[in-house]
């Protein structure tokens, strides 16, 4: 995990920098450097949200990635010159006070001690793991969507072989993913909703 | 499903996102409500039959150019307030500010006027329905302004909700100038910005339920 010294402000300047060559990158479709982009910011995101989240570390892991994948579906409203600290920082918190808020409206309407299942579901051990499984939620996007992403994130192939395996054309498979990672973050809010 | 997962997943999709994303939102989501707008301006209201003898008026040109303005600068509030991270307090001092030439404006044509023609400034023939025709002409232009928001990232969607309906109201605005018959700076400043609060109200009450994303 990366820790970032909060000393002088041109170590800040440069962490700030480096991430923000790795999403622009990433905008003009260099895979690499946005995949490291992702894993820096992903670490960033663990730690900003395990301070404020103290009283439910469960949450963190699921928070990091709503916020990755929004972070990700919301990429064209980034401007190149905006500070992108400044970006993903709103980004986060309207995350996060989105999911204080839905956890205030359950807490206000259920008793959570009354529900014993719901003491046993989740566990800490593994700080990693997301409580919420976004595998579950892929289940049940249609399989237009569903078998690219499964293919790609799954077999880790390429575009080119999901598309040569399942017989969609390439372009199909990249608006499947394109939608099916939308069609995600719906299901996260929907699911918040309930 | 494990983050790294997710990340792998997410940086296959790596891709040059098309440029100017929001703003061709913005355009084709003008390109039909304003029309539309328009269209029901001259449908339900009709053309200002002496507005060719007004476009000589100072006066006309103020209550055409203060919405005007104030859309243009509700255009911009849109793309800040769609963008995560984007102050937005001068481009709603922006926004503002025709509104207070408005009042600037109104206070001392009223003021100046002989008391006995005061009531004729301020309510003109037409102050009942003012307010309600200009938030009726906003419509289309506050559905289109929610349609961009919700393609891109408001954090603070009350207050998104207030800037689509800001928009709305003053492109409403505009528009019922070329209906309206009123001539008093008094009417304007208080009918007009009534009418174009409406909207902005509205929108603050919806936002937070219509942006979440």
């Amino acid at each position: 995990m990366h820790t970032t010294s909060s000393g002088p402000d041109h170590a800040r300047a440069a962490l700030e920098d480096g991430l923000r060559q790795g999403l622009l990158a990433g905008l003009a479709g260099d895979t690499g450097a946005y995949h490291a982009f992702l894993q820096r910011l992903a670490a960033h995101l663990r730690a900003f949200f395990r301070r404020r989240l103290s009283h439910w570390p469960s949450d963190v892991e699921d928070l990091v990635q709503e916020t990755l994948l929004a972070v990700h579906n919301q990429r064209h409203t980034y401007q190149p010159g905006q500070p992108l600290t400044a970006w993903v920082h709103a980004i986060a918190r309207y995350k996060l006070v989105d999911l204080l808020r839905a956890r205030s409206v359950r807490e206000a309407l259920h008793d959570p001690l009354d529900d014993g299942e719901l003491l046993l579901a989740g566990s800490d051990t593994d700080a990693h793991e997301a409580r919420r499984d976004l595998a579950v939620l892929l289940d049940a996007l249609p399989d237009r969507q569903r078998i690219p992403i499964v293919e790609v994130k799954l077999q880790g192939r390429s575009v080119a072989e999901v598309a040569a395996a399942t017989g969609m054309s390439e372009s199909a498979v990249k608006v499947g993913i394109h939608r099916g990672l939308k069609r995600l973050a719906a299901c996260i809010r929907e699911n918040k909703a309930l | 499903m494990k983050t790294d997962d997710l990340i792998g997943l997410l940086a296959t999709q790596a891709a040059p996102v098309a440029p100017h994303a929001g703003a061709r939102r913005t355009l084709r989501a003008l390109a039909w409500s304003l029309p539309l707008a328009v269209v029901l301006m001259l449908v339900v209201l009709g053309l200002n039959p002496a507005l060719a003898a007004y476009v000589r008026l100072p006066m006309f040109w103020l209550k055409f150019a203060a919405p005007l303005c104030m859309a243009l600068a509700g255009l911009a509030l849109l793309g800040r307030l769609g963008r995560p991270g984007m102050p937005t307090l001068r481009t709603w001092a922006a926004y503002l500010l025709p509104v207070a030439v408005l009042w600037a404006v109104g206070a001392w044509s009223w003021l100046s006027a002989p008391a006995g023609e005061r009531q004729a400034l301020l309510y003109g023939l037409t102050w009942s329905a003012c307010p309600a025709c200009i938030a009726m002409l906003s419509a289309p232009v506050f559905v289109a302004a929610f349609w961009v928001l919700r393609g891109m990232a408001p954090v603070r969607p009350r207050l998104a909700g207030a800037g689509a309906g800001a928009l709305a109201g003053a492109a409403g605005a505009a528009v019922y100038a070329l209906h309206c018959p009123e001539l008093g700076a008094p009417f304007m400043a208080v009918w007009y910005v009534l009418g174009m609060a409406i909207p902005v109200a509205c929108g603050a009450l919806v936002g937070p339920r219509l942006l979440r994303w």
